[in-house]
């Protein structure tokens, strides 16, 4: 009896030790860069722990965090009523995390007289139904829409805040990275792009969106348009390492690589 | 022992030599084994479709404005590489003095051995706007900026093979030529460039072979846009820059990642088919020749 006890209690002791240092993320990939990036530094300094960082999107990041598969679900989005009823029917209670502010700046060449748009300009924009300058009130030049390439996570955002999730028109100029879309935008007079909010270059200007500029501040406050929280949810309060890491990421490193990743830090 | 040794030192080069052949098997398997479960999953209809919209709901995978990107981009690149490659072939063979040849040949090299991200910084920052504003054009990430820069790319590799083909040319054939009289143009245009025209050829394909596969810089200078390409000035998408920009954040496993393999496989069978080619006229070559001893 004492041996059969004592046997159990050494494999649950062992099972406990695997799976202490495991952390299972999985989600949104406009949060990715971010929890991938953190993760990283977060295994280099803690070397018993091992976190794994999927993708999939936020819904399946939430589902899986409702069904127990994720310790710590990312997602660009809050979470919906029935997603929070299917949590609790499963006895679980998500708790959100706010890691950074997602915000995306439409940029012109800074020769183009346009200084402001309106969110339905913009659509109309980049669905390809504005195609002259003239049509949104500026020069009549034709309009060359570049846009982040389809699988990047800026373009996500962009189509989820901007575009209402509608396809951006074929002929748009698709660049890899922040810096090929200011290089396109500054070398081409008539160009319109995006780009994460604070990532700037010469040659180019950010327009205003509804009347709200584009910064750090409006962005922080939720005044800008084309802003919105990012979340990790947990599942209930946060313990031991999974506590440990949404800490690292809320600390000052961990906003510094939510900055880098182009992103705006809450402080 | 001295056989012994040299018995493992054959074994060794054995495997190297192998290897190759071993890392071919190796890819082509995995181009087949993740390209192939696409059958099951796109109908062949959306995938030779004219709409690349791989992340929409529902997706689509048409991958005709992929293969058209890259064909306008290697036609272009061709009117450049092609009558630059193999006139200074032509001028190194025939005309440049040996003090001309040791400069120009190195040089030639040099331009081959230029990374790829440095000729797509180049045509971004210089050749497009260039081109932009020459054309008075949009913009200048199009098919006609992205076939300029690869086809200086291309020149190396065209210049130096076709040089090699004609200096394979045996010398009996020149001094044949003048002791019928012919003189150094005729000579030039009636033996010697038929005798080296299957080489020249073969250095086409081969610069053919490198502009198709050629990815960083299209990635950067031909726009990206999946459309189909109506005129020169169109930015185009083609097959290896979609592949670059897209594998990173495709799913493992998901439809796209197969998609995308499936365009690989298709890169794949198209360069083959072109050293194929290459192989085989060059054969012919040798024959016609006498060389092949």
């Amino acid at each position: 009896m004492k041996k059969a006890l004592a046997a159990v209690l050494a494999v649950s002791l062992f099972a406990g030790n695997v799976f202490a240092g495991k952390i299972i993320m999985e989600g949104s990939t406009t949060v990715l860069p971010i929890a991938q990036r953190a993760a990283e530094e977060f295994m280099d300094a803690n070397s018993s722990v091992d976190i794994t960082v999927r993708g999939g999107g936020s819904g399946v990041g939430i589902n899986s965090l409702i069904s127990g598969t994720c310790d710590i679900a990312n997602s660009s989005r809050a979470i919906k009523d029935t997603e929070i009823q299917a949590a609790v029917s499963k006895g679980r209670k998500a708790k959100a995390f706010v890691v950074a502010m997602d915000g995306i700046a439409v940029i012109v060449n800074s020769q183009n007289p346009v200084s402001k748009l309106s969110k339905k300009q913009i659509m109309d924009i980049y669905t390809g139904k504005a195609v002259n300058w003239s049509q949104v009130g500026g020069n009549n030049s034709k309009i060359v829409v570049v846009s982040r390439d389809s699988a990047s996570g800026t373009y996500e955002s962009f189509g989820e805040l901007a575009l209402n999730k509608q396809k951006v028109i074929g002929s748009a100029l698709m660049q890899a990275s922040n810096q090929a879309i200011v290089t396109a935008v500054s070398k081409t007079p008539g160009a319109i792009g995006y780009v994460g909010v604070g990532y700037t270059g010469g040659g180019i200007k950010s327009v205003a969106i509804d009347g709200v500029a584009a910064s750090k501040e409006t962005v922080l406050t939720g005044k800008y348009p084309y802003s919105r929280p990012l979340f990790m949810y947990t599942d209930g309060e946060p313990k031991g390492d999974t506590k440990n890491f949404i800490d690292f990421v809320l600390s000052a490193d961990g906003q510094a690589i939510a900055e880098e990743e182009g992103f705006v830090p809450l402080k | 022992m001295y056989s012994n040794k040299e018995r493992a030192i054959k074994i060794l080069f054995t495997v190297f030599a192998f290897a190759s052949m071993f890392f071919l098997a190796g890819i082509v398997f995995v181009l087949f084994k993740e390209s192939l479960p696409l059958i099951s999953e796109v109908e062949l209809s959306n995938f030779f479709g004219k709409q690349w919209y791989p992340t929409y709901e529902p997706a689509e995978f048409g991958i005709l404005p992929l293969i058209f990107g890259s064909l306008w981009v290697t036609a272009g690149a061709l009117f450049v590489c092609v009558p630059l490659g193999i006139g200074t072939a032509l001028y190194v063979y025939e005309l440049a003095s040996p003090g001309q040849k040791q400069v120009l040949k190195p040089v030639i090299e040099i331009l081959g051995g230029i990374p790829s991200i440095v000729y797509g910084f180049f045509g971004m920052l210089i050749v497009a706007p260039f081109v932009q504003n020459l054309f008075d054009i949009p913009t200048g990430l199009c098919a006609l900026t992205a076939g300029l820069v690869l086809g200086i790319m291309a020149i190396p590799t065209v210049a130096s093979l076709s040089e090699d083909a004609l200096s394979f040319v045996p010398n009996s054939f020149k001094e044949a030529s003048y002791a019928l009289g012919a003189n150094r143009w005729q000579t030039l245009t009636k033996v010697i460039i038929p005798a080296a025209a299957s080489g020249i050829s073969t250095s086409v394909i081969l610069g053919m072979s490198r502009i198709v596969g050629e990815t960083m810089t299209v990635l950067m200078v031909s726009g990206g846009s999946a459309i189909m390409p109506k005129s020169f000035f169109d930015p185009i998408r083609p097959m290896t820059s979609a592949i670059a920009a897209e594998m990173g954040e495709a799913a493992v496993g998901s439809v796209h990642y197969h998609a995308l393999f499936a365009i690989g496989l298709i890169l794949f069978l198209i360069t083959l088919i072109f050293n194929a080619a290459a192989e085989i006229i060059s054969k012919k070559y040798r024959v016609k020749l006498g060389l092949d001893r």
